[in-house]
Formats: C-alpha cells, structure tokens, sequence
C-alpha cells in the first residue's frame, strides 16, 4: 500500500496522480544501452551495450513484477530495443503475462517477417522514430539511411496489415515546419502521428541550444496542435504550451497536463536502475536499483525520491502565475539539464519567465551515464549545413527584441 | 445503452481493472482508454457484477444505501458507454 | 470533508446553483485519455 501523504478524498483524477499510485500506469523500460545509430539528441546517450545489463531471466522477474503489479503497460525503448538477441522472446513473454507492449525503434529490424508476426500479436504497439518529413532534415539528426529505413519499416508494417502504429517525431527548430508533412506521411502507412517534445537529456543537453524550437515556433506547434490535436498524440509532453490558452484553462491541450515523473510513470534502466523519468537519467532521480534494494515493487512503493515527488510540490515562482494550473511549472527535467531551479519556470517557458535565467550563469549537471559510441558509426549524422533555418525577423532569435 | 437494474452485466474482459487508495483505476487495453473510479464502494458493485443475478443484487451485495443508488447507476452507465462493463450474454 | 460515498443534503436551489461543478465532484467515474503520460517515450 502506498503510504499516502493525506490524499484528498474523490476530486478529479489528475489531483489524485499528484499523490502517487499503488503502481505506474505505465513504464518506460530502456532494454539495452546498445544501439545501432548515433542521433545527434538521443534522450540516453545510447550507443554501446553495458556489461551489466539486466539477463534474459532479470527481464522475465521483471515482467512477473509488473504483472502482480497490474501495470497496464511498458513503454520499451533503449538504445535499440531490437538489437538485443532477446527482444522477440520478451516480447511474447510480456504479452503472455498481461502487459501491454509498445516499443520504441528506428526500425532497421523491422523486416517484412517481423511486421507479420507483429501485425498478428495482441496488446503490442510499435513506434517508429522520425525526426524529419524528409531525409535531409531526418538524416541531419538521426544518420545516414535513417529516413529511408524508418520508411521502409512502415511500409512493411502496413503490408503485413498492423492498424495504427505509431509515427513518434522528436519537434525541433528543423522540422516545426513539416508537421502537415509528417501527417501525410502518417496517413499513407495508416500510422498515427505522434509529436513530442525535444528535452535537454543525454546527448540532447549538447545540442539543445541549437535545436529547441524557437519561440514563435512554440507558437506555431500549439496552434497547430490546437487545431490537429484529436488525431495527433503528444505523450502529453507540451503541457508547458497550455499557457498560450486563456487564463481560465480551456486551451489546454489535451491529455495530463502533469509531470508524471514518479508519481504515475518512471524509468527502469537497461542495468536495472530506476529512475523518475527517462529524461531524467541523473543521480538527483535515481531511486534505486532492481538489483539491490529488492526488486520494482519496493522501490516504486517505497523509495524516498518517489515518496518526495509524491508529496505537495512547491511550485515557487511559477505559482503567481496566471498560467500555472495549466502548465503546472513545466518539465522537471528540462529545467535540471539547463540549470535552472526546479521551483522556478520551464526553460521554454511561453511567457519568457525564464529568459533572464537562460542569460545568466548556470551550471549545467551532465548525465549520470553515457553510452554514446567513441568510434565511428555506419549510419551516422549527416551534417546540416546548407539546410540551416534563417531567422525571419529579430524576434526569432529573441523574445525581447520587440522591448528594444 | 442505459444500464437497467434489472440486467446482467459484467467487466469486458479486454479492461484490467486495479485497486488503488482513492478506488481503481481501469485500463482497457483495446480501447486504451483509462476511467478512474472513485469510490471503493462502486469498485466493489463491479466486481460483484458478473456474479450477481443483476444490477441491483450487485448493488445490495455492495452495501450501496438506496440514497445512493442513483448515482451508482449512473456510473455504471457511464462505464457502459466507454465498454468498461458490458451485457452479459445469457448462457 | 465529504468523503465520497455521502452527499450532504441541499435544497433545490443550492443543487442548480452548483450544478456544475457537481457534475464533475459527485460522478464516481471519470475518463481520462492518455497517451504514455508526460515522462514516458
């Protein structure tokens, strides 16, 4: 039983979450630090296997847990989730053991056999990795070939006759301006479109400053959203837009509009440590591990980060803010990988709070763990040069230029 | 579909229903639509469900007082409409 | 507190003027969409 730090009685869902459950909802699970790409922003600086990753029996404890557990579902990633030998076998198991199965990949192994089997097994779902409309966009971020295989992964999906899996696009600076795009090409394979939001995590705290999206791109996407929200999933990741709504919370975008981040989700790492949040892969998060403080129910239930995260949150700042119940202070990670405090506003904040401290000194903590591939990689980052966005006006690179 | 007293229903059996301090939450894994239910009381009428001869032996079952009655119809009907219970078919 | 499995009693003036928000504090279910919750891939 979750020790309840004096939950309300009924009230709405989301006041509930704030105080934590019995168990996630769902789950990502990083399979593997390996991986056969090197995108330039990758969330766990994934690239080479560790040494320590969890055994095919590890996996298996693991998924008994989470069906005791009732958790509803795992979000699998890594690194490449498909390059681990196993993947297939686990993938069953979990299925066969009431948990659903979404993965994650930049699917190369996605062969037409694989789609098949796919296609014809209950309670999984794929999503497939793009970062661009077109290869030249893509290609720039996740490697050469990346655009055709994440393609031609979709193509045999379709074929084998798999409904709606998921097209999953990281926004950035490149490629706000491709979302119809992105949405053509979704509705060709019978895909369903999925946008999330670029976080300064793992490799991505290197290239943040370049590739977050500017302003009046933050704009763009939550009209965009607005207008082409019902069929397009956010993994409720732009709850930090709501604030372009009016103050009485009706623009607020769809889904939780909530840091989930221990209270109704986590991360389990390919070594077995758990942390609150996949983008949030730093010692600050960490919770515990599978292996030493006994198992996932214990740490969920149990470990002191979640229990503080399960307690009322001081909102700071923020809470003076006319936007704050729809934006609830924005993403934790985001504001720990830039430096800035977690009781002050998202670095992206839309109302500018934080461009003082964006200015100012900070210091930016590195991940705990990384990955990334030392040598050269097949399929890697083809350079943007030549397709570099030109600001239009001085206020693209600037909010407060209009001041001036 | 309003849900009748007098029917038999039960919980689809595509929905994972999960206790939790403020009553259950309730995924269904087709749909993957998540209800919260916020009552202990009102987990309790549907789990009774497909063993009750109706609606209104699970609610008896369940402790519900007859002031209440109303709104944990209500509810049910609700968890209806999403395909969170259905009817059962007779055997 | 009202906990919530009890109503308190009102007139049916206090019971229109509330309406609203009633609607939302006495259901006993609420649906709720979501896709991964923010903090999931």
């Amino acid at each position: 039983m979750t020790i309840a730090v004096e939950r309300p009685q009924g009230g709405r869902l989301v006041d509930q979450f704030e105080y934590g459950l019995d168990a996630p909802i769902c789950l990502t699970w990083e399979l593997t630090y390996a991986c056969n790409l090197a995108c330039v922003h990758c969330l766990s600086s994934s690239g080479r296997r560790d040494p320590r990753e969890l055994s095919t029996d590890e996996c298996k404890a693991l998924i008994d847990e989470f069906e005791r557990m009732q958790v509803f579902y795992v979000n699998v990633g890594g690194g490449e989730p498909t390059v681990r030998p196993d993947f297939w076998e686990l993938l069953d198991y979990a299925v066969a053991h009431h948990v659903g199965v979404k993965f994650s990949t930049n699917g190369f192994r996605i062969t037409p056999e694989r789609a098949e089997r796919l296609a014809a097994t209950d309670y999984v779902d794929v999503q497939i990795s793009l970062d661009g409309a077109t290869s030249e966009v893509n290609d720039a971020v996740r490697g050469q070939g990346t655009y055709d295989a994440a393609l031609r992964a979709m193509a045999n999906l379709q074929a084998a006759g798999m409904k709606d899996f998921k097209l999953s696009v990281v926004c950035t600076r490149h490629n706000i301006g491709q979302l119809d795009e992105f949405k053509a090409i979704a509705d060709t394979y019978g895909a369903q479109l999925r946008l999330t939001r670029l976080r300064p995590s793992g490799r991505g705290a290197d290239v943040w400053d370049e590739l977050h999206p500017l302003p009046h791109q933050q704009r763009e996407l939550y009209d965009w959203l607005v207008a082409n929200g019902d069929q397009v999933l956010t993994g409720d990741s732009f709850f930090h837009l709501s604030a372009y709504g009016p103050a009485d919370g009706s623009g607020a975008l769809p889904g939780l509009n909530l840091c989930g981040a221990g209270r109704v989700v986590c991360l389990v790492d390919p070594v077995g440590d758990v942390y609150a949040c996949p983008f949030a892969i730093h010692d600050q998060f960490l919770a515990g591990n599978l292996r030493e403080d006994g198992g996932f129910d214990t740490i969920w239930k149990t470990a002191p980060l979640f229990l503080d995260l399960r307690s009322p949150q001081t909102g700071g700042a923020c809470t003076q803010c006319s936007a704050y119940d729809s934006c609830r202070g924005g993403c934790m990670a985001a504001k720990f990988f830039t430096g800035l405090p977690l009781d002050g506003p998202d670095p992206e904040c839309v109302k500018g709070n934080s461009e003082t401290a964006l200015a100012g000194d900070r210091e930016r903590p590195g991940s705990s763990q990384d990955h990334s591939h030392t040598g050269t990689v097949r399929n890697a980052p083809v350079p943007l040069t030549l397709l570099r966005t030109r600001p239009v006006s001085a206020c693209d690179e600037s909010p407060l230029v209009s001041q001036q | 579909m309003p849900v009748l007293p007098g029917a038999a229903w039960e919980l689809s059996p595509s929905v994972s229903l999960r206790p939790e301090p403020f009553g259950a939450l309730a995924y269904d894994f087709v749909t993957r639509k998540l209800s919260f239910l916020k009552s202990p009381t009102l987990v309790d009428v549907v789990r009774r469900l497909a063993d009750a001869a109706d609606v209104e032996d699970a609610l008896l079952g369940a402790g519900v007082p007859a002031a209440e009655r109303d709104r944990y119809v209500a509810a049910l009907g609700t968890l209806a409409a999403s395909g969170i219970i259905r009817e059962r078919v007779a055997a | 507190m009202t906990g919530p499995e009890t109503t308190s009693p009102t007139s049916p003036q206090q019971a229109e003027d509330v309406e609203q928000e009633a609607l939302v504090e006495d259901a006993l279910v609420e649906e709720i969409s979501i896709d991964g919750m923010c903090g999931v891939y």
